[in-house]
Order: C-alpha cells, then structure tokens, then sequence
C-alpha cells in the first residue's frame, strides 16, 4: 500500500488514516510492533514530526501503546480493533449511499441494488 | 517557542539601493524543516547567506544558537549553496578529506555509505559527473555533518524526480532532532510533505511563517496551492 496524499486535507490527519487502515486490515497485527517513527516517516517521504503527530493521535485512540523503550505496539484489545473496523465500515457505507444518492437512487433501492449484487450478470 | 535556533530581529539587507530583505523578523525552533518559500529574487538566499555569516546586514541583527554569525556557528552550519564551487578537477575522495579536514562535526563514514549507496565511486572527478549526481555529491557532503543548522539552497531546482526523491530522503534521514533544516526553494508542491513549517518571503518581507498543516487545516489547501494564490496577482 502506497502512502499516496492528496493536497486538500492536513498531512497528518492523512498518515492517521492511512495507519489506521494498515491497523484495521491486520498489516501490522494486534500486539504487534509498529515501525519507528523515523522509518515510517521515510517510507512515506513526510516530515518526521508529522508521522508523530499521526501516531500520538493513535495511541489517544487507543489504536497504539507505546512502551517506553520498545517503540510502539498495536493494541491488544480486540475490541479497539472491531470499533475501528466497524468505524471504518460506516465510513465507506455513507460514502457508497452518498455517491448512490448522487445517481438518483435512494437508500432502498441502493439497499436493493446492493442485494441483488451479482446474482443477474 | 522553546529553544530558538535561529532569531532575526529588524532584520534588513540592502545592495545599493535595493532592499533584498526588509525589516525581517523571524524565529525558528530546533528540531525542524522549515521551508522558505518565495519566487525568484524575493530574498531567499540573501537570508540564507546572512545566516551563514556571508552577508552582513544593513540592519538588525540576527543569531543563531544564541550566538552571531562568526567561526563558532559556522562550525555548526552546514551549507548548501545554490550553486557548485568545487573545482572540476576534484575528485570525490579529495571533496571527502577536505570536508573532514574542516569540519570536526563531518561523517566521513556516512558520507561514504551514501555515496556507496548512488554508486559514486571515490575516484570520479567532478568533471565527469552529471548536473544531477553533482547535486546529489554536494547534498551527501552537506547532510553528513552533524550541525544544529542545514542551510539548503535550493537542492532540488533542476534535478529529476527520483534525484528530488533521493535528495529529500535524504534529508529525512539525516538531520538530527537537536538540528534544524531550512530549504529554500520555490518548487513547493516537491518539498511540502517534509516540511514542519513554511515561511513566505516577498519582496523581501516575511509575509507569513506557519505550520504546514495549519495552513492546509485554515486554508482548505495545500501550501503550494497557496502560495500560487498569493504571488499570482503580484506577477
């Protein structure tokens, strides 16, 4: 997954999201370490301070501990880890009902498209 | 601001009659890249040149770690001018040596690694290098020192992506969290994501020095959409 960022939104809200989604889709696993800071920073060409930034927001999150000499570890907290995902979920379902809402379809129908998904092709 | 690295005050630098910069104020903390953002000919490297004790100024006064420009912040300046000035006839292990022989902070070790790592060897001569391998050269050099302050004049105009690519990495790799990088350039949209902060210069005046996410987070744009915003209508 690339760390492709847009220009409208501040960078590190970006980082925050992409991290998140690495947490959600079990790239970095539950209990598992995370990068340093300096090397993620790097692999995503942002500044250093900015990647913190991103990652303090996570451990405020609960996403993320830090374990004073260690670096930083991804929760292990199931839980945390189902909100997220859920969280995440709820995200991309307003978006694909707003882009449906845009094409003329209301909730039901999209409900119904959605359903009827793949069964006539 | 905790731990002021660089402070002007009043700052003013003219040539003849011309103000290159005008009653400059201006504070940068440590452990930061900062980027310093003007078209040509707002006062960039009139500022940078200061700062390293090159120019003096007309008015004002300027410091760095507390201290006026002179030997004792030029052994922890480390400079990359926007222009070469090595002798073609130099060859990298002489650049090497030279640099270890004048500066106590230079990592001859590091410096080796990352020539190593863009297949530069230490017996090619300047003369052979293209514009972009000598850019990389010099860059090299420069992040191999262990300074408080990187004065980087423009290390990005008139290379190729993945050199850009190689030069901004390198900065993020190199610089220490005690020591500040200030890049001037006016390729914005290249150098936005490494930077903490951005400070515009025109015609010589600091007209705004700003966090970058601030400005994205009170602007709803990006600091290269910004700036094209503010000195369009001035062109």
């Amino acid at each position: 997954m690339s760390w492709k960022l847009t220009d409208t939104s501040p960078i590190w809200l970006q980082l925050h999201r992409r991290l998140a989604l690495r947490i959600a889709t079990g790239i970095y696993p539950l209990g598992g370490r995370v990068p340093p800071v300096r090397d993620l920073a790097a692999e995503a060409g942002v500044n250093p301070n900015t990647m913190q930034r991103a990652l303090a927001q996570l451990e405020a999150d609960g996403l993320v501990c830090s374990n004073r000499t260690a670096g930083r570890s991804v929760t292990e907290d199931e839980a945390a880890l189902t909100a997220l995902r859920r969280r995440l979920a709820e995200e991309r379902i307003r978006d694909y009902l707003q882009s449906m809402a845009d094409l003329g379809f209301s909730k039901d129908e999209a409900v119904q498209l959605l359903e009827n998904w793949g069964e006539e092709a | 601001m905790a731990n002021e690295l660089i402070v002007c005050r009043g700052l003013s630098k003219r040539y003849g009659g011309v103000r290159a910069l005008d009653q400059v104020e201006l504070t940068v903390g440590e452990g930061k890249i900062v980027g310093l953002l003007g078209p040509n000919g707002s006062g960039k490297t009139t500022l940078i040149k200061l700062l390293c004790g090159l120019l003096q100024p007309s008015e004002g006064a300027l410091q760095i770690a507390g201290m006026s420009p002179g030997p004792a912040t030029k052994a922890r300046v480390s400079y990359l001018p926007d222009q070469m000035y090595f002798p073609d006839w130099m060859k990298v292990k002489d650049l090497l040596e030279l640099f270890a022989d004048f500066y106590a902070d230079f990592s001859r070790e590091r410096a080796g690694q990352m020539l190593d790592s863009l297949g530069i060897q230490e017996s090619q001569r300047v003369k052979t290098m293209s514009k972009g391998t000598k850019e990389k050269m010099q860059l090299v050099l420069v992040m191999s020192r262990d300074a408080r302050l990187y004065l980087l004049d423009e290390p990005i105009a008139g290379v190729d992506p993945a050199a850009r690519e190689f030069i901004l990495n390198t900065i993020l790799r190199n610089y220490n969290e005690k020591g500040t990088v200030l890049i001037s350039t006016h390729l914005i949209g290249d150098v936005e994501q490494v930077l903490d902060e951005a400070i515009f210069l025109k015609a010589g005046r600091v007209i705004r020095h700003e966090a970058v996410d601030t400005i994205r987070e009170q602007e709803g744009m990006s600091v290269d959409a910004l700036f094209r915003e503010i000195f369009r209508a001035s062109v």
